[in-house]
């Protein structure tokens, strides 16, 4: 019997031949990502009571929750993340605005196939676009990793999802991902890690199956997975500076679901309040009106997305009464963005170009919601009270949508702008 | 860790996310636990900081914690004195945090068997939760596992394995 992914990435890992579902491991992993939460997950370090890090060099650290600072305590949380990084000797510390950690952690190198990767982010399954295994963690463990450089796995269960078809005009990886996450529900894929495989697939783009796998946490996967290929090995070609040991599931591996999707009759999809697998066909929610649209966050603030809401806003400018909040994943995006004219077209068009970070996706900043507002954003999740308001509305959807919506002032569908 | 506890019941519904159970917006300016516990539920259900009584358990649908890994979302609850949560499944990551926190958990349909205000046993060395409808069997946890839970937590469990204190 063969093996899925998961399987032979953490029995290699864990330096044995093979390992079974269930099979509870300790390894040491390849990277240990943390961010804002840094400064508390330091403090539980300390608590531990060790000194130094079992080893620094797994340690990646990106300030992008709350960047710049919105206030004292912002600050000072910050100011402890950085004494921290200069007491250990942590050398891959990225501060306020290089971006958000799920896109800083891969263009700085740290991400590349059959490395293991856990982070305490909830969207830390990013990475498995690159090949790798990643998964979110909680702040305590985080600290103990730091303490120890190893940390528990329990083998999981898997599903492979095959993505075919052709992907029509104006429909995403986004709306892929909504759709999924709609059919198998917020639990559909607990515990299990998802492969996803398929033509579509292997036709996206990096940042395309960067969506797939950051929203992957949004039906409970442990982590989810794309197979590298020569796309993938181009993308890290100048970033990782080290040999690397590719791995693929085995054609008869054991899964718990193999599901088939064919999308080439999708159409734009949404998630409308307050889950995520609230999940209709844009055509379903048609004139609903908005207050804000956002375009950024570590699901959609890559390139090829503002480049997206850039062709529908050129030479336009957004509906009177509504805010567009742009924002880059990266520094390097934004650079990218700005040399390519993106970032004009859109400012030009009436968006407000906010700096690299999360911004108000998780509702501490930078475009909070008033009780009966509502915004439609590209991030990855809708909860109640998530953007601010417990009484505002965040619908999801890709960023095609949102800038026909912010054009509108109302959802409207992107094939018909 | 007690083998057997009792308490009254908090019943929620399924997928109930961390941003309703400890809002995002207090995520990075609150680190005190106890000031955390005053936020507890507070987008879900605003009796419930006002009316918990220590010892108190939550019995819930599926998917109970999905959403971020805030580990807050679970400490707001141990802090204002929940004895244990019972949900018919719970997210990954918040069963970890729960684990590491030394918060007990139960994974069963023990939320068929009860309504608010009830009274339910947990006998965590037989498995079972008992409802006035009827017992519901959870599985064990893995040895390890139950190991950190047994040690307090995540914390003292490591201190204990690096031979600290």
């Amino acid at each position: 019997m063969g093996q899925t992914f998961a399987q032979k990435v953490l029995a290699r890992k864990a330096g044995l031949d093979s390992v079974m579902v269930g099979q509870i491991l300790t390894i040491r992993p390849d990277k240990l990502l943390t961010h804002d939460n840094t400064s508390a997950i330091a403090g539980n370090f300390r608590k531990i009571g060790v000194q130094r890090m079992a080893d620094p060099s797994i340690s990646v650290i990106v300030l992008d929750h709350v960047v710049p600072a919105a206030n004292e305590t912002y600050a000072a949380n910050h100011k402890t993340v950085r004494e921290f990084v200069a007491e250990q000797g942590i050398a891959a510390f990225y501060d306020v605005g290089e971006g958000i950690c799920h896109q800083v952690l891969p263009e700085k190198g740290h991400a590349w196939p059959g490395a293991v990767i856990v982070g305490s982010d909830s969207h830390t399954p990013t990475h498995g676009a690159f090949g790798a295994f990643s998964a979110g963690i909680g702040r305590t463990e985080a600290a103990a990793v730091m303490a120890t450089g190893e940390i528990w796995l329990r083998v999981p269960e898997s599903f492979r999802l095959l993505i075919n078809g052709t992907l029509p005009a104006r429909v995403s990886a986004k709306d892929v991902i909504l759709h999924i996450i709609g059919d198998l529900r917020a639990d559909g894929a607990d515990y299990r890690s998802v492969e996803f495989a398929g033509e579509i697939v292997q036709a996206m783009s990096i940042a395309s199956r960067m969506v797939l796998t950051n929203m992957a946490a949004e039906m409970g996967a442990k982590n989810g997975v794309v197979e590298p290929d020569e796309k993938t090995r181009a993308w890290l070609k100048g970033r990782v500076d080290h040999d690397y040991e590719e791995i693929f599931a085995d054609p008869d591996a054991p899964y718990d679901r193999v599901i088939a999707y064919d999308v080439s009759t999708l159409a734009p999809q949404v998630a409308k309040p307050h889950t995520v697998d609230n999940v209709v066909p844009v055509t379903e929610v048609l004139g609903t009106k908005i207050d804000q649209g956002l375009i950024g966050t570590c699901t959609n603030g890559r390139l090829e997305d503002l480049a997206a809401a850039a062709e529908i806003l050129r030479g336009k400018h957004i509906a009177p009464g509504v805010r567009l909040l742009v924002l880059p994943a990266s520094r390097e995006v934004l650079l990218e963005a700005v040399a390519q004219g993106i970032v004009t077209d859109l400012v030009a068009a009436g968006a407000t170009l906010l700096n690299p970070g999360c911004g108000p996706c998780l509702g501490a900043h930078e475009g909070c919601m008033a009780p009966g507002e509502t915004t439609i954003s590209t991030a990855n999740r809708n909860f109640k009270g998530r953007m601010g308001s417990k009484e505002a509305f965040t619908y999801l959807a890709s960023p095609a949508t949102v800038a026909a919506s912010a054009l509108t002032g109302v959802i409207t569908d992107p094939r018909e702008v | 860790m007690k083998d057997k506890i009792a308490g009254r019941v908090w019943k929620y519904g399924d997928d109930v996310n961390t941003d309703v159970i400890f809002p995002g917006k207090y995520t990075y300016s609150i680190s005190d636990r106890k000031e955390m516990a005053q936020y507890a539920l507070e987008d879900l259900d605003p009796t419930f900081v006002a009316n918990v009584q220590p010892g108190d358990i939550i019995v819930a649908g599926k998917n109970w914690g999905c959403g971020s890994s805030r580990e807050q979302a679970v400490v707001c609850l141990k802090e204002i004195g929940v004895g244990a949560i019972v949900a018919r499944s719970f997210a990954r990551i918040y069963f970890r945090n729960c684990i590491n926190e030394a918060l007990p958990i139960a994974a069963c349909d023990a939320v068929d068997g009860v309504e608010a205000g009830d009274e339910v046993t947990i006998d965590f060395a037989a498995g079972t939760v008992t409802t006035p409808k009827g017992v519901y069997t959870f599985p064990a946890l893995a040895p390890e596992v139950m190991a950190i839970l047994e040690d307090g937590g995540l914390i003292p469990h490591v201190r204990k394995q690096l031979g600290i204190g």
